[in-house]
């Protein structure tokens, strides 16, 4: 009886997380279908409860209370600014807590472990540690623990694939010898290790892949914990976020023009050689804020190109306040969104929208590509390889062929930067020497600040 | 293999058929959510952390089980929580560019009778 309640409520979990996530395609719908998930998740942990394998609760009711006391600052005190580290270091709680299963599973079972068991708790605790070390390299180089920059070394790629190749044999070792408890904790710590090279080499404009990747193991490793202890809903929802993860990964590795493989094996963020171009002869044309404000308030159309600058500098509360001058002036203003703008996917419009810009003034790079023709100026903030012409016409450029916004067609382009540094990747960005770009320097939220006062005074 | 797992891999084939379709749906627009919102739902694995902890299979067991149920209540909590913190951020424009040629919709009953009583 108490059986058959837990697995019902288990299903009902199950079709509750899917109509959740499936909730997620319309913003309208969005809330109300991840609040169900919730009541899904409750339904679950409740059938768990009352299940007869589980006879005492001290250390279960321990776990639970100081979770929730973790667990909701971290729900309701970080700044969006920071949503990137906060989305790495929960992918590493929920690996930590199934490679700790894992470890549980085997240290009772060890030896008497069969084929299948072992293979899943197997992939279990190797997802699982590297996702951990991983994931907390990741958030490190986030919160500017450790160095941001990719960190590279000679040798290094034969390192990593030793060091996989070792994991990978050990693995198939313990599948036929289950009961060698020492390559078990072994393969652990070299996953451990894996988790910290493989984002050891990754710079900060390459996050967005590796946080969509690790999101994908740490699903998988949920999923295998189900394998492990023979529970679907389990198996559910980590085949969904495992999906969702890879889902992710290629479309930010699509949007730098990387390739599936150079994903798959996180060989990716290699120091990428600095293009023979250079700015040699060429010449910026700066722009006082009182004539940037007077082409603005004239606009008909301005498009907004928000990047990670706008971010760093937390300018988009100002951003919102000069779009609404703007708008009252009689212009339009919409905003283009580069799919890999920022830190993590979607990072740019959880930010314009935590700052009240309207969702449906918030454009994907396929929507918005025709439109800058029209527009009368293009407002770079803080964006520099995603509006780069050179992707399309410099086939010598290490971001060649990567998808771009099309600032330049724009009939003006006003770029906000804080000083003439090349981006990310060491690349001259030929659009700031444009004839019709003009560059405003000074930190973001300054200069906007100073555009809405000028704005304000046209 | 037994029945069993054949069963488990046919679970988890038909659910990453159904995740793949799903998300390929979610506009890019709503990306961060997506992840926030798998991450909180992939914390069910606090499922397997409670039988650990609570099973009474040695101390071994319930001290990992322990930290594993911290680790995933984290997650489950937090998750949802920032999950409905940002989804609550996604508004619509309350006064769209373009409805100035939008005819008003309904009668002059609701719509006229405050004329601009000064909110919003």
């Amino acid at each position: 009886m108490r059986e058959t309640f837990t697995q019902v409520t288990y299903l009902v979990a199950s079709v509750l997380f899917i109509l959740g996530l499936r909730s997620l395609t319309k913003p309208d719908t969005a809330r109300r279908g991840m609040q169900y998930a919730a009541v899904g998740m409750l339904l679950a942990i409740i059938g768990t409860l009352v299940q007869h394998e589980i006879v005492r609760y001290d250390w279960i009711a321990g776990g639970l209370i100081l979770g929730t006391i973790i667990g909701i600052p971290m729900g309701t005190e970080v700044p969006m600014t920071a949503m990137p580290q906060r989305i790495a270091i929960s992918h590493m709680f929920g690996a930590l807590a199934a490679t700790l299963v894992g470890v549980a599973e085997y240290w009772l079972h060890g030896a008497s472990l069969g084929t299948a068991k072992i293979s899943a708790i197997g992939f279990e605790v190797l997802f699982g540690s590297l996702t951990v070390t991983g994931s907390f390299m990741a958030f490190g180089k986030l919160q500017g623990i450790i160095t941001g920059r990719s960190v590279t070394y000679k040798g290094q790629n034969s390192v990593n694939i030793t060091l996989f190749g070792v994991t990978l044999i050990m693995f198939i070792y313990l599948i036929v010898n289950p009961g060698n408890a020492m390559v078990f904790y072994a393969m652990i710590a070299l996953a451990f290790l894996i988790g910290i090279f493989m984002v050891l080499p990754i710079g900060g404009a390459d996050m967005p892949v590796v946080i969509s990747l690790l999101n994908s193991y740490a699903g998988l490793a949920s999923a295998a914990t189900g394998f492990a202890i023979g529970n679907n809903v389990l198996i559910i929802a980590g085949a969904l976020d495992g999906a969702s993860g890879f889902i992710l990964s290629i479309v930010m590795s699509k949007a730098m023009n990387r390739s599936f493989n150079n994903v798959i094996f996180g060989a990716f963020g290699a120091a990428p050689t600095v293009s023979a171009k250079t700015a040699t002869g060429l010449t910026v044309r700066s722009i006082s804020a009182e004539d940037a404000a007077i082409q603005l308030a004239y606009a008909k159309l301005v498009i907004v190109v928000p990047g990670y600058g706008m971010a760093v500098a937390q300018a988009q509360h100002q951003v919102r306040e000069l779009a609404e001058l703007i708008e009252k002036k009689g212009g339009e203003v919409k905003y283009a969104i580069h799919p890999v703008a920022g830190r993590m996917p979607g990072h740019m419009n959880v930010l314009l929208a935590e700052a009240n810009v309207p969702y449906d003034r918030l454009y994907d790079m396929e929507e918005i590509n025709g439109e800058f023709e029209r527009a009368d100026v293009a407002l770079v903030i803080g964006a520099n390889d995603v509006v780069n012409p050179a992707a399309r016409n410099d086939k010598s450029s290490p971001i060649y062929g990567m998808p771009i916004l099309n600032a330049d067609k724009a009939q003006s382009i006003i770029v906000l930067k804080r000083s003439m540094n090349p981006g990310f990747a060491g690349i001259e960005n030929e659009l700031f020497y444009d004839d019709k770009t003009t560059l405003l320097f000074g930190d973001a939220k300054t200069s906007l600040s100073r555009l809405v006062t000028e704005v304000k005074a046209v | 293999m037994n029945p069993t797992s054949f069963i488990q891999l046919y679970v988890f084939v038909l659910a990453a058929f159904v995740g793949y379709q799903i998300i390929t749906r979610v506009p890019p627009l709503l990306h961060t959510p997506l992840m926030s919102a798998t991450n909180a739902i992939s914390a069910i694995s606090l499922v397997g952390s409670l039988v650990a902890a609570g099973s009474n299979r040695g101390n071994v067991s319930t001290v990992l089980g322990f930290a594993a149920v911290t680790a995933a209540t984290i997650n489950v909590v937090g998750g949802f929580v920032i999950t409905d913190r940002m989804l609550k951020m996604f508004k619509r424009d309350p006064v769209p560019a373009k409805d100035d040629k939008a005819p008003p919709s309904h009668g002059p009953s609701a719509s006229d009778a405050p004329p601009a009583s000064g909110k919003k």
